[in-house]
């Protein structure tokens, strides 16, 4: 049978990898996006699998709104490239150094 | 042991699917990855029986999320070479942060989870039980307010991605139907009494 | 009575005000009308209630007027103490200021800051006045503060005289040290008793006595006899105690009226009114007498033999003061306040005199004040001579005038004291007899007497000066002579103090004296048989001998002690010291502390220092801030990293 185990170890990785994203694809922000959202879905992971393992619906209640303000996220992180992308023709993190004072 | 080797052969597919997501050279690779990748989620979901989320998660993720990346990213002209500078300098440092936290976070459910009421084999759910109608009867009447808030984050998303994104741009020919409507006679035809020519 | 008070006190500060601002409107002669009748009512409301509460018996007053501010519990208050001794000082004050006033209408006739002066002297006699009627120490402060601002002021009166400006600093900041241990003193009594006020003071005197002060690791000191001597340095600026005696030659600058009212009569004096004031305190302090006697023991001699080498004849007059304000010190230090006060009163006079005296001289002389380039004056110039005479034989103690009764009584009482130092201070005070003798008639003669040294020019000139000079000196000379006799006995054996001056049955040699007192005439031939006497004939006699008989044998002395004339014409290097070595310490400190301290220290290590720490640091922490997304993300995954692997493994 499955065990909470199986599931957090696999969401364990997936995390990882995601972070090891963020470190690999530092200067493009559309992966760097995208890699937000796989850490997203191994958190994600985690609390289906409490809310099952422990009997408790609350954890797919915390997903649920996970996945509301991922969407929001999402839209508006995409915006935001856009309009940097028409502002400054590229979306290299490099080139964007602005918030240095 | 069935279960445990489509498990373990699903879990094989989404690692893999988000090792593509983070080295594929090319960003709409890396967005397909991640539609992979969700999929295999929602696949995995099923199995301890959360489906309403696994739906919604292949519903707004792949269906709307997902699609928007890709929009981007194609609308996107991007020079992914130049993106990819340096790659691999930050490789090694990644690697080792990445095994960092996955040891750490392994360490925390192997080694100290003790005393945790974990049910090692939960009882299936029983006939006619419904996954959805257990959380809507959860949503709306506990997180009422919390789903209130979400909604109102969803609106403010529309509203700022509409703001950020819309612009106006100098030169377009457009059609202003108030002054069309309003127009009289005497603005746009002028009559002329003239002499008859003759030869 | 209150309303009395005010007045006294008020009308000398309004003529001050109206002849101070308004001097050009009001114009020369209003100016000293207004300030003269200002003090002349002063003057006569004094002697009312002097009368009032010795001849009519009056009960003393004590009470408040104002209440500037109260703050945790102590009362900051403007109030008046008015009793005999009060009383007499304000008589005393007022009397001798109301002369000065006349006498300046004749001195200062061409001098254009004519209102000023006027002005200056009237706010003197209400700073004054006010010091004396004092009921708490706050104001008493005020006062002793007051009196020195004007006494700046008036020293340096011609302001474009460099050498009036360096003296007038120099009376400052000499009188800055002085006060520095007065407030500590002040200080230290509203730290133990917790009031201002003096009779609420003097009735904890017993009990401050039992507290101890350490100020010292290890070194404990009754609190009282350390609040005593600190208000006594006070009274060593004021008064001019050796080592603070340095100013008042110097302060000579001044005009001369000044010189007799506030550098003479009146002001220096202020130091010896406080002690004789607070003697409920000194009583209980034997460390704090002692120090008192032998402070003022010392003065009183070694300052006279400075006198002998001056040759200006203002200076020898005030190292006279400088001598005789030393005699009332001892007669304090020996618990016979009454003998100080009364000693304060006829020097008033007659050092009053003697300075205005010299300044008729000056006068006469178109400002010259060397004795050198004097004598032979007494044709022509009889009254001042005559009432010059009347004023040395005050001094020198010549039996029946004023100076003998004050003078003879204080040796004595200084000889009945059993004090630790008091053996020394005998010795001082007797010998300083025939130095004032030897100094007072070498000044006389050179000056009246004698060949005359002056030239041509100035002979022409001579003649004796206007009567508002020579009225304040004959009446002051009246007093010289004949105050002494009427007044000693209720003020000396008498109880003509009452309360005013306490002293320990165990401490009071005057009534030990008062045993074998019987009347001014009795007084009169026990001091024909006294060595006092004998010591001051004898100083007419050398000083006769030496300038008049034989001048050529001072020369003769001089050149063959040149080093202890050398060292008496420095004033035992004292001058030196504070002029040169005591700025030098202090500003080599200063630099000192400047350099290390303030550079190095402050500047250098804190200022700058911790500045340049910013900004070092800041260098080094803004290469982490790049600005790119990037960085802030991988900081917040090692961190999140860090945090777990604290959590797990270190907590």
């Amino acid at each position: 049978m499955l065990t909470l185990a199986n599931y957090l170890s696999v969401s364990a990785v997936l995390f990882s990898v995601s972070v090891a994203g963020i470190f690999l694809n530092r200067k493009n922000v559309i992966l760097l996006l995208m890699c937000i959202e796989l850490m997203l879905l191994s958190v994600n992971f985690n609390f289906i699998a409490f809310s099952r393992f422990l009997g408790n619906t609350d954890g797919q209640i915390f997903v649920f709104f996970i996945l509301t303000v991922a969407a929001a996220e999402a839209a508006i992180g995409l915006a935001i490239l856009v309009v940097l992308f028409r502002s400054k023709r590229t979306i290299n993190v490099e080139d964007l150094d602005v918030m240095k004072g | 042991m069935l279960i445990q080797m489509f498990f373990w052969s699903l879990a094989a597919v989404l690692l893999g699917a988000s090792i593509g997501v983070i080295t594929s050279r090319n960003p709409v690779f890396s967005a397909l990855y991640l539609v992979l990748a969700f999929f295999t989620s929602a696949v995995m979901w099923l199995l301890i029986e959360a489906e309403f989320l696994a739906v919604v998660l292949v519903l707004v993720y792949v269906g709307a999320v997902m699609v928007l990346f890709l929009f981007v990213v194609m609308m996107i002209d991007i020079n992914t070479e130049e993106l990819r500078k340096g790659f691999t300098r930050f490789a090694p440092v990644g690697g080792f942060v990445a095994l960092v936290v996955a040891v750490e976070l392994i360490t925390v459910f192997l080694v100290r989870n003790s005393g945790l009421p974990v049910l090692s084999n939960p009882p299936p759910h029983p006939e006619g039980y419904s996954n959805t109608k257990e959380l809507g009867a959860v949503l709306y009447t506990e997180h009422v307010y919390a789903f209130e808030l979400a909604s109102f984050i969803l609106l403010l998303a529309i509203i700022a991605a509409i703001v950020l994104t819309m612009r106006k741009r100098p030169g377009l020919k457009v059609q202003n139907i108030a002054r069309q409507v309003a127009v009289r006679r005497q603005d746009r035809v002028r009559l002329v009494s003239m002499e008859a020519e003759k030869d | 009575m209150e309303s009395i008070y005010l007045t006294i006190v008020l009308t000398p500060l309004a003529a001050a005000i109206l002849a101070g601002f308004f001097g050009r409107l009001i114009g020369r002669s209003w100016s000293h009308r207004l300030t003269i009748s200002g003090v002349g009512v002063a003057f006569a409301l004094s002697v009312y209630v002097l009368k009032g509460l010795w001849l009519d018996g009056n009960p003393a007053y004590n009470g408040s007027v104002y209440t500037w501010m109260v703050s945790g519990g102590v009362h900051l208050e403007v109030g008046f103490l008015v009793d005999r001794l009060t009383a007499l000082m304000m008589t005393v004050v007022t009397f001798v200021s109301l002369m000065v006033h006349i006498y300046t209408i004749g001195y200062m006739k061409d001098d254009p800051g004519y209102q000023r002066f006027f002005s200056y002297i009237s706010l003197f006699t209400f700073a004054m006045l006010m010091l004396v009627m004092a009921n708490n120490f706050l104001q008493l402060f005020f006062g002793w503060e007051a009196v020195g601002v004007v006494s700046y002021l008036l020293i340096g009166f011609w302001y474009t005289r460099p050498t009036a400006i360096f003296a007038n600093m120099k009376a400052f900041l000499v009188n800055r040290v002085g006060d520095f241990g007065f407030l500590l003193g002040i200080a230290t009594i509203l730290m133990y008793t917790g009031s201002l006020d003096y009779a609420e003071v003097f009735g904890m005197a017993g009990q401050l006595q039992r507290e101890t002060i350490e100020i010292f690791d290890g070194r404990v000191w009754s609190a009282l006899s350390v609040a005593c001597i600190l208000l006594f340095v006070g009274a060593m600026g004021k008064s001019a105690q050796m080592p603070l005696h340095v100013w008042l030659p110097d302060s000579m600058e001044g005009p001369t009226p000044i010189s007799a009212l506030i550098h003479a009569a009146t002001m220096v004096t202020a130091g010896v009114f406080m002690v004789a004031r607070m003697s409920p305190l000194f009583e209980y302090s034997e460390a704090a007498l002692s120090f008192v006697l032998v402070i003022g023991a010392t003065t009183a001699l070694f300052t006279g033999f400075l006198g002998v080498v001056q040759t200006d004849i203002k200076r020898v007059v005030a190292y006279s003061t400088l001598s005789q304000l030393g005699y009332m010190t001892c007669a304090l230090g020996a618990s016979a306040y009454a003998a100080g006060i009364f000693h304060l009163g006829t020097h008033a006079f007659f050092k009053a005199l003697l300075f205005l005296a010299a300044g008729s001289v000056i006068i006469a002389l178109h400002h010259e004040q060397d004795i050198r380039r004097m004598g032979g004056l007494r044709k022509y110039l009889p009254i001042t001579y005559w009432t010059s005479l009347v004023g040395s034989l005050a001094l020198i103690g010549f039996p029946g005038s004023a100076g003998f009764f004050s003078k003879d009584a204080l040796i004595e009482a200084v000889g009945h004291a059993s004090r630790a130092g008091s053996g020394y201070a005998y010795f001082c005070v007797l010998t300083g007899v025939f130095v004032t003798a030897l100094y007072s008639f070498r000044m006389f003669f050179l000056v009246f007497h004698g060949k005359e040294r002056t030239d041509e020019h100035t002979r022409e000139h001579l003649h004796e000066s206007p009567w508002v000079v020579t009225l304040p000196l004959v009446m002051l000379a009246i007093p010289s002579v004949i105050i002494g006799w009427p007044m000693i006995g209720p003020m000396l054996f008498g109880d003509f103090f009452g309360d005013a001056i306490f002293v320990l049955p165990a401490n009071d040699v005057l009534a030990a004296i008062g045993t074998d007192y019987h009347g001014p005439l009795g007084f009169l031939l026990h001091g024909l048989m006294s060595p006092v006497l004998l010591l001051a004939a004898a100083g007419v006699v050398v000083a006769w001998y030496l300038y008049l008989r034989r001048p050529d044998i001072p020369a003769a002395i001089r050149n063959r002690f040149a080093a202890l004339h050398g060292f008496l014409m420095s004033k035992y290097h004292f001058d030196t010291l504070v002029e040169k070595w005591i700025p030098r310490g202090s500003t080599g400190l200063g630099n000192l502390l400047w350099r290390i301290g303030d550079v190095t220290l402050i500047d250098g290590a804190a200022v700058n220092g911790s500045a340049r720490v910013v900004g070092w640091v800041a260098s080094v922490v803004r290469q982490i801030q790049t600005g790119y997304l990037y960085t802030y993300a991988f900081a917040m995954i090692i961190g999140l990293a860090t945090l777990i692997f604290w959590v797990l493994y270190l907590r």
